[in-house]
C-alpha cells in the first residue's frame, strides 16, 4: 500500500441552487479542485462519484459516466459509489484505496447531491431508503424519527437534555457565518432551536440539517509523486470503514453507532495516534444528537459526557477539540452524496492554514466521519500535512 | 408510498403474524426474517419462528413531518419495541394519547391497515402495537396470537 495524499479540493455553493442542475453542481465542485491541484484534465486516471438519490429525485442513474462526461474526462474509467449518506466517504475512500494500491497515480473523487427541486416528504422517503425500507419506512419512519429514537435512549440513560442538544446546532451555526460556501450564516441561540418546533420528538427543526443542493470533489495523488503538484498536499494517514446492520431495531445499543466505534479504532491503529491527538473534526452531525453520539463514539470525550462537553463549549472552535469548523451538516448544508468530501476539504483547508476565520490555530492532525442512514456505513478518516 | 402487489403479498407472515426466525445452534431470535444467522453462519440451524405480540415500549418519538403516504395521519407515535423474547422490531403505537407512552410502557400488537396507498394500489396491512394495562393482562396474552383476522381499521 501506498501513501495518498489530497493535492486539490473544491466545493460548488451549498444550498437552494435552483439555477444550477444536478450536472452544474459536478462541474462548479470538480473544477475548483482540479484548478487548486493546478493539473490538467488528462493528468486524471480515474474518477469516482458519490451520489445516494440521484435516481429517486432528479431520475438520472449513470452518475459515474456523466461525471466523466460533463468534466471532459472521458474515457477514463468512472465509477459510482452510494452509501446514503456516506456515498461521499466510499467514494473517497475508493478513490484512496486506487491509488494506494498502486493502480493509478492520480484520481478525481466527486460527491453530489440536488435535492432542493423536490417535496419535503418526497425527499423523507428518498432518504428513508438509506434505512430499511421494509421494516422503517414502510411503517412512517423518517430519517429525523430514527434519530429521534437514539436521542430519547440517550436521554435516559445518560442524562442528554434538549439544551445540550441544541448547543451543537448553535455552535454550527456560529461556524458556517465565516465559511462562504455554506447555505447557512445566520447566527441562532439556544431558543431558536428550542422553539423550532419538532420533527420528530424530542428533534426539532433546528437540530435536523436541512435540504441542501451541493457538490465537492478532491484530487487524489501517490504522494511520492504528490509535491510535484504543490508544496503543501495534505497526506490521507487512514481512511477506515466500517458497517452495521439496517435497521436500527437490531442494533444491540442505540446511544452509540458501532460501525463509528470500529472505523475509528481501525483508522486510529492504522495511524498510530490517539483520539487527543485530532486537532480538528468533521464529525456527520445530520441530526445534533447524531454530533453528540459522534464525539463519544470517536473517543473525544467519554461515553455519556458529550451532551454536557457540547453544552459547555468544549467543541467550540478553538477550544478543547474543534468540531465541525466548516458548520457542519446543520449550518453548511447536507448535499447527502457530497457531505462526505466536503468534510475532507474542510480538513484540507484546515491542515493548509487556509480556514480565514475559522482556522484552528496550529491544526496538524485532522479527522472525518462520515455516517450512512442510521449508522449502517460509517467512513472515519485521519489526516496530516505531507 | 405505492407498494406492489408481490411485495405486499410477500410480506404477509411477517407484517401480519410476526414471522422472524429461529437459530437453534445459538438459541437467539431474530426479526425481521434472515437466513442466515449473524453469529453462527454456515453452523446455524435456522427456522420461521413467530415472535411474541407483547413487549415493553424501548424508545419512542411522535412524528410531525411525514414521509408521502403519511400525511393524514401526523403527528403518529412510533416505537422500538422491545418483545418479550428482547428481539426489538419499530412499530407505529395506536390508540394513545403521546402523554401516555413512557419508556418501559407494556404494548401488545394489533393488525392495522399502514399509510396511505393511492387508490389504485393494494392496500397494506401490518403490525402496529397498542398499550396494554399491566404485567397481569398482559401474562395472559403472551402466546403468539391466533392469525389475526383483517379488520380493516385505520390507526
Ligand atoms: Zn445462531
Amino acid at each position: 500500500m501506498r501513501s495518498v495524499s489530497i493535492i486539490g479540493g473544491g466545493l460548488s455553493k451549498f444550498g437552494e441552487r435552483w439555477d444550477k442542475s444536478f450536472r452544474d453542481l459536478v462541474v462548479e465542485a470538480g473544477t475548483a479542485a482540479v484548478i487548486d491541484a493546478g493539473i490538467e484534465g488528462r493528468e486524471i486516471q480515474a474518477i469516482y462519484g458519490g451520489c445516494m438519490s440521484s435516481g429517486r429525485l432528479v431520475g438520472q442513474e449513470h452518475v459515474g459516466a456523466l461525471f466523466a462526461d460533463f468534466l471532459g474526462l472521458n474515457p477514463i474509467p468512472a465509477t459510482r459509489c452510494e452509501a446514503a449518506c456516506a456515498s461521499g466517504g466510499v467514494a473517497l475512500r475508493a478513490g484512496y484505496l486506487a491509488v494506494a494500491s498502486g493502480m493509478y497515480d492520480v484520481v478525481a473523487v466527486g460527491g453530489v447531491e440536488k435535492m432542493t427541486d423536490f417535496d419535503s416528504a418526497d425527499v423523507a422517503i428518498a432518504l428513508g431508503g438509506a434505512g430499511d425500507m421494509e421494516h422503517e419506512l414502510f411503517f412512517g419512519a423518517t430519517f429525523p424519527a430514527l434519530y429521534a429514537l437514539m436521542a430519547r435512549r440517550h436521554m435516559l440513560e445518560y442524562g442528554t437534555t434538549e439544551e445540550m442538544m441544541a448547543s451543537c446546532s448553535v455552535k454550527n451555526h456560529k461556524n458556517a457565518v465565516h465559511n462562504p460556501y455554506a447555505q447557512y450564516h445566520n447566527e441562532i441561540t439556544i431558543e431558536d432551536v428550542m422553539n423550532s418546533g419538532y420533527i420528530a420528538s424530542p428533534l426539532k427543526l433546528l437540530d435536523c440539517s436541512p435540504i441542501t443542493d451541493g457538490a465537492a470533489a478532491v484530487i487524489l495523488c501517490a504522494s511520492e509523486k504528490a509535491k510535484k503538484f504543490r508544496k503543501d498536499p495534505v497526506e490521507i494517514i487512514a481512511s477506515s470503514q466500517a458497517s452495521d446492520t439496517i435497521s436500527l431495531s437490531n442494533r444491540h445499543c442505540m446511544t452509540e453507532l458501532h460501525a463509528t466505534k470500529v472505523a475509528a479504532a481501525d483508522a486510529y491503529r492504522r495511524a498510530n495516534l490517539k483520539p487527543s491527538d485530532i486537532d480538528v473534526a468533521e464529525v456527520h452531525d445530520c441530526f445534533s444528537i447524531a454530533e453528540i453520539m459522534a464525539i463519544e463514539d470517536l473517543g473525544f470525550f467519554d461515553k455519556g459526557k458529550g451532551g454536557p462537553a457540547s453544552l459547555e463549549g468544549l467543541t467550540a472552535l478553538n477550544s478543547e477539540i474543534s468540531i465541525n469548523t466548516s458548520g457542519g451538516l446543520k449550518a453548511t448544508g447536507h448535499p447527502v452524496g457530497a457531505t462526505g468530501i466536503k468534510q475532507a476539504v474542510e480538513i484540507m483547508w484546515q491542515l493548509q492554514g487556509k480556514a480565514d476565520k475559522r482556522q484552528v490555530k496550529d491544526a496538524e492532525i485532522g479527522m472525518t466521519h462520515n455516517v450512512g442512514g442510521s449508522g449502517a456505513t460509517a467512513v472515519v478518516n485521519i489526516y496530516k500535512r505531507l | 408510498m405505492k407498494h406492489p402487489l408481490p411485495l405486499i403479498w410477500r410480506m404477509i407472515p411477517e407484517k401480519y403474524y410476526l414471522m422472524g426466525s429461529h437459530c437453534a445452534t445459538c438459541k437467539n431470535d431474530f426479526f425481521p426474517f434472515r437466513q442466515i444467522c449473524p453469529n453462527c453462519r454456515r453452523l446455524g440451524k435456522v427456522s420461521e419462528k413467530r415472535m411474541p405480540t407483547t413487549g415493553t415500549v424501548y424508545s419512542f418519538t411522535e412524528v410531525s413531518a411525514p414521509p408521502s403516504g403519511f400525511e393524514f395521519e401526523v403527528p403518529y407515535p412510533l416505537a422500538i419495541i422491545e418483545l418479550d423474547n428482547k428481539v426489538k422490531i419499530l412499530a407505529q403505537i395506536i390508540d394513545a394519547p403521546m402523554e401516555k407512552i413512557r419508556i418501559g410502557s407494556r404494548v401488545q400488537m394489533r393488525f392495522r391497515r399502514v399509510g396511505d396507498d393511492d387508490e389504485e394500489s393494494a392496500i397494506s396491512y401490518g403490525y402496529k402495537f397498542a398499550l396494554i394495562e399491566d404485567a397481569a393482562s398482559s401474562a395472559k396474552t403472551d402466546k403468539p396470537a391466533k392469525t389475526p383476522k383483517p379488520t380493516v381499521s385505520k390507526g
